[in-house]
């Protein structure tokens, strides 16, 4: 994982970019009627997952655009890069 | 029984060319239930078996390890151990700790080598000045020894640092905790097995699980790559693994888990002899008995499993080296390697009941878990004989993460995790 395929700058060295963690966690849409136990999934709970996982991340010293990114995390290896508001492939 | 570790046992198996020495712990095969199953075979785990056993007589235990022991962070840490962390909850859980190092050595009749060569801290900028004084003032008010040292302190106690206000980062002070130091972590790990094993623990290596099974409340025993293991008990010790392991249980739990890098030089004569750590740089250093300079980095940003790091992570480490200790540039870096770090939102660790009857946590130790090996195990052995928290780590529950109690350790202990 040493370059990384911005999608509105193409090829740049992963130093450039920053991973902004988890992708498509929602902000709750009614803040006021979350439960506890909402507000700690929503704020706290993270997949972790050891594979495929959906992540966002941000050109910090480029375009400074935010992008999602499917990596498998056990090899470091990215699978595809889409971006802000496309919806996610399902397989 | 085993054989003590003594001068007489040393000379006594000279004579035979040290073939005849007991092995430290058997190999067994697991039976088909235990009253208590760890999962993990860290430093952790095994310490959270020996203490189980020793206080709280549960002898049918059992510690299952995917490798080998010790194989996983408890061997890939920078050996560190301190107590001066800023909250209340921190201190009494860290200096617990200490307490128990202080005397392990002798507990165990296994030279852990802990050398109590003191850890500074540096500040580099006003901020950290303020931090680092409101922290010492805190660790006294908690019994924890701690002193502030001004530049030509850090300087006298450590005469290899440049404290030339010239530099990017100068050093404005630092502080100084004298009970820390350093310990061979293999050595605890083979400490705790030992020591387990005598009282009749089952270490079993090269044992992966592969699923909890589990009814609606409680645990009913854990399936392995060695079979299936009845037991009512599981306590989960397994670091960067922890939300591999949770999810088996259909559990969530609030962590990262990141690449965490060190590395260390060639072999050189003793020239450091104490832990200097910097937080706004992120450059840690000492040496080891065997005269590598041992270096700690960071942790890269992303979720990873591959135990490999970033090498924009170690060259930001070693500049940062370089510019506090000039000495070192024509050093040659011997080897580099990377662990998997799990780390909570707060930065402080997990030693928990779950929702489940049974199953018990004990992970998010981050960056820095092995100074809490002896207290972590003896306070999560607690917590699994009575199924209830000790006093030292009531606070370190899963629900703090529901209930907002956080202790946020992040960026107020002394080093950044």
């Amino acid at each position: 994982m040493f370059l990384i395929n911005c999608p509105y700058c193409g090829e740049r060295d992963q130093q450039e970019f920053k991973a902004g963690g988890e992708a498509h966690i929602e902000r709750p849409k009614q803040p006021t009627e979350l439960s506890d136990d909402e507000w700690a999934e929503y704020l706290f709970m993270r997949k972790n997952i050891k594979g495929i996982q959906f992540e966002r991340w941000n050109h910090a010293h480029g375009c400074r655009k935010w992008f999602n990114m499917v990596r498998d995390t056990s090899n470091d290896e990215i699978k595809l890069i889409y971006k802000m508001g496309e919806k996610p492939p399902s397989d | 029984m085993k054989n003590k570790y003594s001068i007489f046992s040393l000379i006594k198996n000279a004579f035979s060319y040290h073939e005849n020495w007991h092995k430290a712990w058997k190999d067994p095969q697991p039976k088909k239930e235990y009253d208590v199953v760890i999962v993990g075979g860290g430093g952790h785990g095994l310490a959270t078996a020996y203490y189980l056993a020793k206080k709280h007589n549960i002898k049918n235990i059992a510690v299952v390890e995917k490798g080998w022991i010790g194989g996983g962070n408890t061997g890939r840490n920078t050996t560190i151990i301190r107590s001066n962390y800023l909250w209340d909850a921190s201190a009494g859980l860290y200096d617990h700790a200490l307490k128990i190092w202080e005397g392990l050595s002798q507990e165990l009749n296994y030279n852990i080598m802990f050398s109590q060569r003191g850890v500074m801290n540096l500040a580099h900028n006003l901020q950290d000045v303020r931090d680092l004084k409101r922290r010492t003032h805190a660790n006294r008010l908690n019994g924890i020894d701690a002193v502030y040292l001004s530049t030509e302190e850090v300087k006298k106690f450590c005469p290899i640092i440049n404290t030339s206000p010239n530099i990017r980062y100068p050093v404005l002070g630092g502080t100084l905790q004298k009970r820390a130091g350093t310990a061979r972590h293999d050595a605890v790990a083979w400490g705790y097995a030992r020591g387990a094993d005598e009282m009749g623990v089952d270490i079993i290596q090269n044992c992966e699980v592969k699923g909890i099974k589990r009814n609606i409340d409680s645990v009913e025993g854990i399936e392995t790559t060695k079979g299936f293991i009845k037991t009512k008990k599981i306590g989960v010790v397994a670091a960067g693994h922890s939300t591999v392991i949770a999810n088996m249980a259909g559990l969530k739990l609030p962590l990262e888990s990141k690449p965490l890098q060190a590395l260390v030089s060639e072999p050189v004569k003793p020239i450091i002899d104490t832990v200097v750590m910097s937080n706004a740089v992120h450059a840690y250093i000492s040496q080891s008995d065997k005269g590598e300079l041992v270096i700690g980095a960071g942790t890269d940003d992303y979720v990873s499993y591959s135990q490999k790091g970033s090498h924009q992570i170690i060259e930001g480490t070693l500049n940062a080296i370089l510019e506090l200790y000039p000495i070192f540039s024509r050093m040659r870096m011997l080897r580099q390697w990377g662990g998997i770090v799990d780390i909570c939102p707060d930065a402080s660790p997990i030693l928990s009941k779950t929702s489940v009857k049974g199953l018990y946590f004990n992970c998010g130790w981050g960056t820095g878990g092995f100074k809490a090996t002896p207290g972590s195990g003896d306070l999560f052995a607690h917590t699994i004989a009575n199924d209830e928290p000790h006093k030292l780590n009531a606070a370190f529950n899963l629900n703090r993460f529901i209930s907002g109690d956080l202790v946020d350790e992040h960026g107020a202990a002394a080093v950044a995790h």
